[in-house]
């Protein structure tokens, strides 16, 4: 049955894909783009990886179309007809195509407990973590664990394309709400805009929390919390959501969540451990795996709610100084 | 049929990979270049989990009663990848807003005409 529904919803993508690359109208290309994503997080549950489900689903149909749709805005959303001739990247596709293709072949048959991936550190992780680092959830488990400095890494690269946004787009003064901005005048969309942000923001708390325990996590949270202030700025206008959270506060917290990630690792050094040894930061291994865990989780928490939403500032300031001029 | 379902899911994995190619090499506006390289992107997410399925297994939580799970190892490096993968293409969005603004086009033919005047 999960054959089925996973031969269905790939079929569906590839269909989503292919009108994706004849259609001229960009903003439906945009709204293609978001069903895209959320078929791509039905195929991550049926291929039994929620957390990426999860993940797919709040930032790719979530945070890259607002920002992709804020774009938009700003060029135009017609694409122009095309001058040059289809034929030579068609004829290199299909033959990188063929070339892949004939590649797969050589490729383990799909599920098969015996394949290589499955064989080399996956029987480790999924047999000793539970002991080892005391979660339920195996994935929290490798990437907060095992794999930290890797996740530390991947932090600070979402801090350093947050600040490279910044440089290039500016983020918005706190301002003066002259123009009429955001769609206040739409009674139903602000009502249960008021309605739906505590739950939304309750909820990423949950998933920061509870990640240890069932799908979740930091990045997850970080991009959940950012959605619910994006629906705020998108409803209520940009110069109420900079009063609410305010750019120069986002500044401090991007990095302040890379610093409490680092921090955490170094205060293994300073307990006689290594870097991002969490055993040694209380008396019982288990126990300062939970302490650092739950840490460097609000601390990748923290980073990516900031950035994500200072690059979500970042572009609807653009849009809005468009609109003034 | 076997043969199908062992493969099926790579096989599109590629087609996607090659739309999204395709999307990137043929197309003159650049945010429906970032689109394709955003399909690129996820072909390759949908690879990593495809192999990290094992049939009849369970998500990687622990549970009472179940015995086989699939391997947490990709869904943990796919998840990283997803977020730093909206991160990134924010900054590509972000170089299109401003070469609008430098060159009040967004379609590459047009913004490499005025290039070859200067």
């Amino acid at each position: 049955m999960a054959e089925l529904i996973d031969l269905v919803l790939l079929g569906m993508l590839a269909i989503t894909a292919l009108r994706i690359i004849f259609l001229k109208d960009l903003f439906a290309v945009v709204m293609l783009f978001g069903i895209y994503s959320f078929l791509s997080a039905l195929i991550f549950v049926n291929l039994d990886a929620v957390d990426v489900a999860f993940t797919e689903a709040a930032v790719g149909a979530g945070i890259a179309t607002v920002l992709m749709l804020g774009t938009l805005a700003l060029t135009g959303r017609k694409e122009k007809a095309n001058s040059h001739t289809a034929l030579l990247p068609l004829l290199v596709v299909i033959v990188t195509g063929a070339a892949l293709i004939y590649g797969t072949l050589d490729m383990p048959p799909f599920g098969d407990p015996e394949n290589p991936a499955n064989q080399h550190v996956a029987p480790r992780y999924i047999e000793e973590s539970p002991q080892e680092v005391g979660l339920p959830n195996m994935v929290t488990s490798v990437l907060a664990s095992y794999r930290a400095f890797d996740t530390l890494g991947e932090t600070a690269v979402v801090f350093a394309a947050a600040i490279g946004v910044l440089s290039l787009l500016g983020l918005p003064k706190q301002s003066q709400a002259t123009i009429e901005s955001g769609l206040k005048s739409h009674l139903v969309l602000r009502v249960v805009a008021k309605l739906i942000i505590p739950l939304i923001l309750v909820f990423a708390l949950y998933v920061q929390f509870h990640g240890d325990y069932g799908p979740g996590g930091g990045f997850q949270a970080g991009v959940i919390a950012a959605a619910a202030i994006i629906l705020y700025a998108l409803v209520f206008g940009l110069p109420l959501a900079t009063q609410v959270i305010q750019p120069k506060l986002l500044k401090i917290l991007a990095s302040m969540g890379v610093l409490i990630y680092a921090a955490t690792g170094v205060a293994g050094l300073f307990f006689g451990g290594n870097f991002l040894d969490y055993n040694v930061l209380a008396s019982d291994p288990v126990a300062g795996q939970h302490i650092g865990i739950i840490v460097i989780e609000f601390g990748i928490g923290v980073t990516v709610f900031a950035a994500i939403l200072s690059i979500f500032y970042g572009f609807a300031s653009q849009a809005e100084r468009a609109n003034i001029q | 049929m076997s043969f199908i379902v062992d493969y099926y899911n790579y096989w599109i994995v590629v087609f996607l990979m090659m739309a999204g190619f395709y999307i990137v090499i043929s197309a003159n506006n650049l945010v429906k270049k970032v689109v394709g390289l955003n399909i690129f992107q996820t072909s390759v997410f949908i690879m990593y989990i495809s192999i990290g399925k094992v049939s009849g297994g369970s998500a990687p939580i622990l549970a009472d009663g179940i015995t086989s799970y699939s391997n947490p190892l990709p869904h943990v490096l796919i998840l990283t990848a997803i977020v730093v993968g909206v991160a990134t293409t924010a900054v590509g969005l972000a170089l299109i807003v401003r070469i609008k603004r430098a060159y009040g086009t967004v379609e590459e033919n047009e913004f490499k005409d005025k290039d070859a005047l200067i």
